[in-house]
């Protein structure tokens, strides 16, 4: 337990980038899926049938992303767990019935009678709505402190459009990548429409960070972080700019580049990423907490961490599996 | 007096959230080992049947599943927001068993479901039944974990309290703590039972509805014999673990029996209004000696009472005598009447031809069994969950002491939200039941789905 010097500095650290991965693969990952769902009323109902398809045998494990993170925060970081949620109670409420009307609608929809279809269709439109804008809120809240004053407020509720708008992207970007036809000429529509607002999003919230607190200012306005950081915000600004071009071309006569605006939006979502974690290490809870104040002991977080390491390479090994086996346009899911 | 209100309301909502939650794994634990058993017959005789009863029983599977994940998903974070007070004392210990359910667990199923459900044309054959069979090894590991956890809050062990935090000493103390395997063999048999009645239930009602397929009669072949094969077990186990709980947790069975002092030759309650006020039974009707031949196997055995756990100032550090007391006079007479009907029917199967065998008020009988196992679970987690009350962490940690400092109305307007989402889901799940019985009662030509009439009979299922 010695072997990397202290370990009640590298475990907590260790946990702390643990967490933050799975967060990002939870982003990403149930970013898409959420994503279609946010688009679902612009669709007909046989394309609705489409799109569920292409997220169909993918949902479930994408969601456990959310479990392991805040799992992870929850057993790593055990004080945070208490103040961050209770803080966020509301939204956090809002999201779970929010996961659970969509979780249960992929079911439902496909087995209740005909009639009640259309219901189960708003569910999980309404249950993807509620989920993203729950996490743009708490996303907002937090980089803004956690604390309910007007002004956090209100960025927060701008976090909410933004961050499902965000995920409007990525979901459309992933309907380009499974589908062909109509439905994919309609999804480059609806990427260049969501486009706009992702890139209004990262730059407000790559403006407010460092003005809600000097010291996440110093951390990047001092020579020479400031040259060490900027390709961040270049590399984000390529992305975009790779973005619209692309959109603009797709979808090509012979389906090149439908990978691109996924690849491209997942680059984006790396970068905004890694730029928030840079900026809030190593506080867990915005300038009160950090991860060693937070964290649990040495002892529990060891046995977890060999837990982790054995399993996690056996988890994106199946679910390599999962995606290879549902690889290519995606078409009508049927269990026989 | 306002943290009272939020520890009830807090109190009331995770009794909501995990009574909705426990429903779906009791289906699912079991119900992933009865389709690999389906698939495994199929595989060893190429015979369709099975392959039917797969494919029927995989949806209600499917369905059941999602219910579970998304009532799990908001277990996990109401230790956060309703509860901090139990990661802050205890996380040490609660974290990594949480960690090893989610790690090991959650992602095997959740994976590989996907192939089971829909990879059966896309996948080799040993593949689709290496996915059902990771499926089923899944769901009994996340059984596993979490089994572990419950049963270390009622008899924790293996950790030392440094500054009001609770540090590991031995993690094979905490793993193997005494009443987690008397408490996971016992919900591992809930699960199987629930399974075989509803299978049993749901095959009775195609039966009534006129469904003679031979797929029909093997399932319900399959469901009656699972039930009679093991309620015995469950009744001999349940014993046992109530004899566990009578060494770690004496309170709690004083008021599962009622008996408010200790003493010997302690009749068995059958009927009691308990007073809690007066500290004494009302209307009571019992056997003589009963609770002492149970408990201690002896007509004179003494057995343990309420009033030992009232404090000199009169505070009470017993759970509520009441609900403990019915609900598990519940759980034992569904034990009772499940062991009746399952082995009547299995003596009438035996002699007779099959379900041919079967008299028509049996297979009635089957219809309102069908969630029988529900009932029975839930009261028998009312039972030893209230039963540890007031604590959370016997011994260790109070309830009291680990609510979150949230205010009354945010509880309350959550509370209110769930319960109605829940009750939607509930009838939902029910309704979408008997509709997918009726459809395959009425044979799967008549389905609607658009391209079943398309598909090529002349491709059959591919046999291994």
């Amino acid at each position: 337990m010695t072997l990397f010097g202290d370990p009640t500095i590298w475990l907590p650290l260790a946990f702390a980038a643990l967490m933050g991965l799975s967060i990002l693969i939870y982003v990403v990952l149930d970013g898409y899926d959420l994503g279609v769902g946010l688009l679902f009323p612009f669709a007909t109902p046989k394309e609705r049938d489409r799109m569920i398809a292409s997220i169909g045998p993918f949902w479930d494990a994408n969601e456990t992303w959310l479990v392991l993170a805040v799992g992870l925060l929850l057993v790593a970081f055990p004080l945070a767990h208490g103040v961050i949620l209770t803080a966020l109670y509301l939204p956090v409420a809002i999201m779970l019935i929010g996961l659970i009307l969509r979780g249960v609608s992929f079911e439902f929809r496909v087995k209740a009678p005909a009639p009640h279809k259309w219901a189960w269709n708003t569910a999980f439109f309404v249950g993807s709505v509620m989920t993203a804008a729950a996490q743009g809120w708490m996303l907002g809240l937090y980089v803004m402190g956690l604390d309910y004053t007007a002004i956090n407020v209100a960025f927060a509720a701008a976090s909410a459009v933004f961050l499902s708008l965000g995920y409007a992207l990525i979901g459309a970007a992933w309907l380009i990548l499974k589908t062909d036809g109509d439905l994919q000429r309609k999804a480059v529509g609806w990427a260049r429409h969501s486009l706009w607002g992702v890139g209004l999003g990262i730059a407000a919230i790559s403006a407010a960070t460092p003005l809600m607190s000097p010291r996440i200012w110093d951390k990047w306005f001092t020579v020479p972080e400031f040259f060490l950081l900027a390709p961040l915000p270049i590399l984000s600004v390529v992305l975009l700019a790779v973005l619209w071009i692309s959109l603009r071309r797709l979808p090509t006569e012979d389906d090149h580049f439908a990978w691109l605006p996924f690849t491209a939006t997942i680059g984006l979502m790396v970068l905004a990423f890694v730029g928030l974690a840079y900026s809030f290490y190593p506080y867990v809870v915005p300038e009160r907490m950090t991860i060693y104040e937070a964290a649990a002991a040495p002892g529990s977080l060891f046995i977890m961490l060999i837990g982790v390491l054995f399993v996690v390479p056996v988890i994106i090994g199946y679910s390599a599996l999962a995606y290879w086996v549902f690889r290519g346009k995606a078409t009508d899911l049927r269990y026989d | 007096m306002e943290l009272m209100d939020t520890l009830l309301l807090s109190r009331i909502q995770f009794a909501a959230n995990i009574s909705f939650h426990i429903l779906f794994p009791t289906v699912t634990i079991a119900l992933a080992w009865v389709l690999v058993f389906f698939k495994w017959r199929y595989n060893r005789t190429g015979d369709q049947d099975w392959m039917r009863a797969y494919f029927f029983w995989v949806k209600v599977f499917a369905l059941s599943f999602a219910l579970g994940v998304v009532s799990g998903i908001t277990m996990s974070f109401q230790f956060g927001t309703n509860w901090p007070g139990f990661m802050e004392s205890v996380g040490n210990i609660a974290g990594p068993l949480l960690a090893y359910e989610v790690i090991t667990a959650f992602f095997l199923e959740a994976v590989f479901l996907g192939i089971m459900l829909f990879g059966f044309r896309k996948v080799p054959g040993w593949l689709h039944t290496f996915a059902t069979v990771a499926v089923a090894v899944g769901t009994l590991l996340s059984a596993f974990w979490i089994l572990v956890l419950n049963s270390w809050m009622h008899t924790p062990q293996g950790f030392e309290m440094r500054d009001g935090v609770a540090h590991v000493t031995s993690w094979m103390e905490i793993i193997f703590n005494p009443s987690m395997p008397y408490r996971l063999i016992h919900m591992l048999l809930a699960s199987g039972l629930t399974v075989a009645f509803l299978i049993a239930g749901i095959s009775a009602l195609r039966w009534l509805m006129r469904d003679r397929s031979d797929e029909l009669r093997k399932t319900m072949r399959v469901g009656v014999w699972m039930a009679a094969l093991l309620i015995p077990v469950q009744i001999f186990m349940g014993d046992l673990h109530g004899l566990n709980t009578l060494e770690h947790q004496p309170a709690k069975v004083a008021a599962m029996e009622a008996n408010w002092e200790t003493r010997g030759n302690v009749p068995l309650v059958l009927f009691a209004l308990p007073d809690e006020e007066a500290r004494e039974n009302r209307f009571a009707l019992s056997i003589p000696n009963g609770a002492s031949l149970i408990l201690k196997h002896s007509a004179d055995g003494v057995v343990p009472g309420l009033n030992d756990f009232v404090t000199e100032d009169g505070a009470v550090e017993h759970p509520p005598v009441s609900p403990v007391f019915w609900a598990f006079r519940i759980m034992v007479g569904l034990g009772f009447a499940m062991l009746a009907l399952s082995w009547a029917a299995a003596f009438a199967m035996r002699r007779g031809r099959g379900v041919e065998g079967l008299p028509r008020p049996l297979i009635w009988l089957f219809v309102p069994m069908a969630l029988s196992g529900w009932v029975a679970t839930l009261a028998g987690w009312y039972t030893t969950e209230i039963g540890r009350q007031p604590w959370l962490v016997q011994g260790v940690l109070s309830t009291e002491a680990a609510v979150g400092d949230v205010a009354p109305g945010m509880v309350m307007s959550t509370l209110i939200s769930y319960l109605v989402v829940y009750v939607v889901l509930l009838v939902a799940y029910l309704g979408v039941l008997i509709y997918l019985t009726r459809k395959q009662a009425q044979g799967s030509d008549q389905e609607p789905g658009k391209d079943d009439a398309a598909r090529p009979e002349t491709n059959p299922i591919p046999a291994e």
